[in-house]
């Protein structure tokens, strides 16, 4: 399989920079996630790795060899689209074996690939129909195949369950998963739904604006988020924000005046300097601890219960008027109007500076717990 | 009630459109009796709407004018016109709808705008370049002067088209390796087939009664069906009879054509608007 690579790669449309220069490699095998809001460049710079659209600097290697000027077919790359994309006029079959027949594969073993994909993809019922006969799901296999079937050093996926229902894009997301465990090729999928990128990826690229806002694993990314931006794209529901002032700080923690008044120590480095400035503390709903405790408490009012089943969302008014979500067992016997107290465990919680630049966290919060 | 209301207004929209349709197609119904009435029918006052039919006047065109080598001609300008529009206006669409530049609506505009020039303002220079490269009265000049007129026209039916088509489908062509050529030849072409039918379509009407430059450019080599009718219209002054025999004749194909085709010129001429 194939290593890519992306050094300094910009674009720049007529005056206007969309991608901001982007460094990046991708392991062999390695399943790639571009996440981010809409508008943020994942699609332009999956477009550029494939060569739909060109670099206006910076170098793209493909297994060590610079690919900038080649056309999207002798990238060796194949690429999924959202809208699936399939030749209308030509059948499933006609379909898979464009590509082929372009590459001149005698027609022999171009049946026996088409064949062997189809079965993997169980479409072999539905060779000889035209992509507007198949359903959704079916038409998106059939994209899918149509990628298999070259071969190709490297996948690529635009947003492809986004047009997919619900239930369907689960069952989709597992299958995209189970195959690219079973082909073992590098993929690059572009997303902007973050459970997507949660599930699948071995790497998740956060982008905002053209700019690489955090490249790690889904947890390393959930644990510690690099910026304000990070933390509240990652993990759903997202992770609530209270604004504060540091009122004291030591080299592993730091000591934080909420707006109502409550302290909160956070297990964060470097914030020594910070005495006195302004700072956002951030905790995901799933690690807020209903019920009483000693240190790092709070209280409020539920405002809202959200039970789904296996868990619920707690919404509850702080004494200051914010707003918080907290998320428990689904069995919990609270109700709108309750008053809860709760606490924020401090290895849980994250600290971020006037910029929302995440102040440095001793490992991970996962190890400590 | 409301539904009372909409069949009321959908009889008041069938009624108008019965009106406008006689309306328009009136002439072409009593140029058709007409042909069958002889001269001396033909100028009766007040006209006659039973008569018994004759084809003398089908009988002096045909002793007249040779109308066949006027079909003849009629055809070899309007296919060949068309279909060497086609072979230079689809790479233009193409261009203008898939790789637009800073000038291509420019471009778009300034070609449909020669449309709006009045022919006769170009019929000096044009008639002396015809003469010139030894082009008048063949229908290989006839045929060039329709294609230039048409391919502000068919380039931009055909451009309306191509824009019709998802993007995204061409690409998939480009990521499974097709070059330039088979990108439009192997996807985009056989995707068009319905606005390519309708834009030769057109083409081919356009080019069948264009009268003007046929009138100018040719007399008796090349003449095509317009100069056939016209022949029957001047020396020895107005035979209502064979004039509305002779062109007839000459709407015949082409509305039988139409007829034909219809459903596809209708669909094609609509396109984009309804959709």
């Amino acid at each position: 399989m194939a290593t890519v690579e992306l050094k300094s790669i910009r674009k720049t449309y007529t005056s206007e920079e969309i991608i901001k220069g982007v460094d990046l490699s991708i392991e062999s095998k390695e399943f790639v996630v571009f996440v981010g809001p809409s508008g943020c460049g994942k699609s332009t710079l999956l477009r550029m790795i494939a060569g739909l659209e060109d670099i206006s600097s910076g170098d793209l290697l493909i297994d060590g060899r610079r690919v900038n000027d080649l056309a999207p077919a002798e990238r060796g790359l194949a690429m999924v689209f959202q809208s699936y994309a399939l030749y209308p006029h030509m059948n499933v079959y006609q379909n898979m074996e464009f590509g082929l027949k372009l590459a001149k594969t005698p027609e022999a073993e171009r049946r026996e690939k088409i064949m062997a994909v189809a079965r993997t993809l169980q479409l072999e019922n539905y060779l000889k129909h035209k992509p507007g006969q198949l359903s959704g799901g079916q038409r998106q296999r059939v994209a899918i195949g149509r990628a298999i079937v070259r071969n190709p050093k490297v996948f690529l996926f635009d947003e492809p369950l986004s047009n997919l229902d619900a239930s369907l894009r689960g069952q989709m997301r597992v299958e995209l998963a189970t195959l690219h465990r079973r082909l073992g090729a590098t993929t690059i999928y572009v997303t902007h739904d973050q459970i997507e990128a949660m599930t699948m990826a071995d790497k998740i690229v956060v982008l905002q604006k053209g700019i690489v806002e955090q490249v790690g694993s889904p947890l390393e990314l959930y644990d510690c988020p690099r910026n304000l931006f990070v933390a509240k794209f990652i993990g759903s529901p997202p992770m609530n924000f209270l604004p504060g002032t540091v009122i004291a700080a030591s080299e592993e923690q730091a000591r934080v005046r909420l707006a109502s008044g409550q302290e909160i120590v956070v297990v964060a480095g470097g914030a020594q300097g910070l005495i006195g400035a302004a700072v956002t503390l951030g905790v995901r709903p799933e690690h807020v601890r209903l019920g009483h405790a000693v240190e790092n408490r709070g209280s409020g009012q539920v405002e809202l219960v959200e039970y789904l089943g296996s868990a619920a969302h707690l919404h509850v008014r702080m004494q200051d008027g914010a707003l918080l979500v907290i998320q428990t067992e689904g069995g919990v016997r609270v109700h709108a109007d309750d008053a809860v107290t709760f606490s924020f465990p401090a290895e849980r919680c994250h600290l971020f500076n006037s910029e929302g630049v995440a102040l440095h966290r001793r490992s991970s919060g996962r190890m400590a717990a | 009630m409301a539904g009372q209301r909409a069949r009321g207004k959908s009889l008041v929209i069938a009624a108008v459109g019965w009106v406008v349709a006689i309306w328009i197609f009136f002439p072409i119904f009593w140029m058709f009796l007409t042909s069958f009435k002889g001269e001396a029918g033909a100028i009766a006052t007040p006209p006659r709407l039973f008569f018994v039919p004759t084809l003398e006047s089908y009988h002096e065109v045909f002793q007249r004018a040779n109308y066949w080598r006027v079909t003849f001609n009629t055809l070899g300008v309007s296919i060949g016109a068309t279909v060497v529009a086609l072979l230079f206006s689809i790479p233009a669409a193409y261009a203008m709808a898939f790789l637009p530049g800073k000038r291509t609506r420019g471009t778009l505009l300034w070609m449909l705008s020669t449309r709006m020039l009045p022919p006769v303002g170009v019929l000096v220079p044009i008639y002396l370049i015809a003469r010139n490269t030894h082009l008048l009265d063949t229908v290989t000049g006839l045929a060039l002067v329709d294609m230039f007129t048409n391919m502000p026209i068919t380039v931009w039916m055909l451009y309306t088209f191509f824009r019709e088509i998802p993007v995204p489908i061409l690409e998939a062509g480009r990521m499974d390796g097709a070059n330039r050529w088979q990108e439009i030849t192997r996807v985009l072409l056989p995707l068009a087939t319905p606005g390519i039918a309708s834009t030769a379509l057109l083409s081919m009407i356009l080019c069948w009664n264009e009268a003007f430059w046929s009138l100018n450019l040719t007399s008796s080599n090349a003449a095509p069906l317009a100069a056939f009718i016209a022949s029957f219209s001047s020396p020895e002054g107005l035979f209502f009879g064979k004039l509305s025999a002779a062109s007839t004749l000459a709407v015949a194909p082409i509305l039988a054509f139409g007829w034909i085709s219809q459903k596809q010129l209708v669909r094609g001429l609509t396109f984009g608007a309804v959709k």
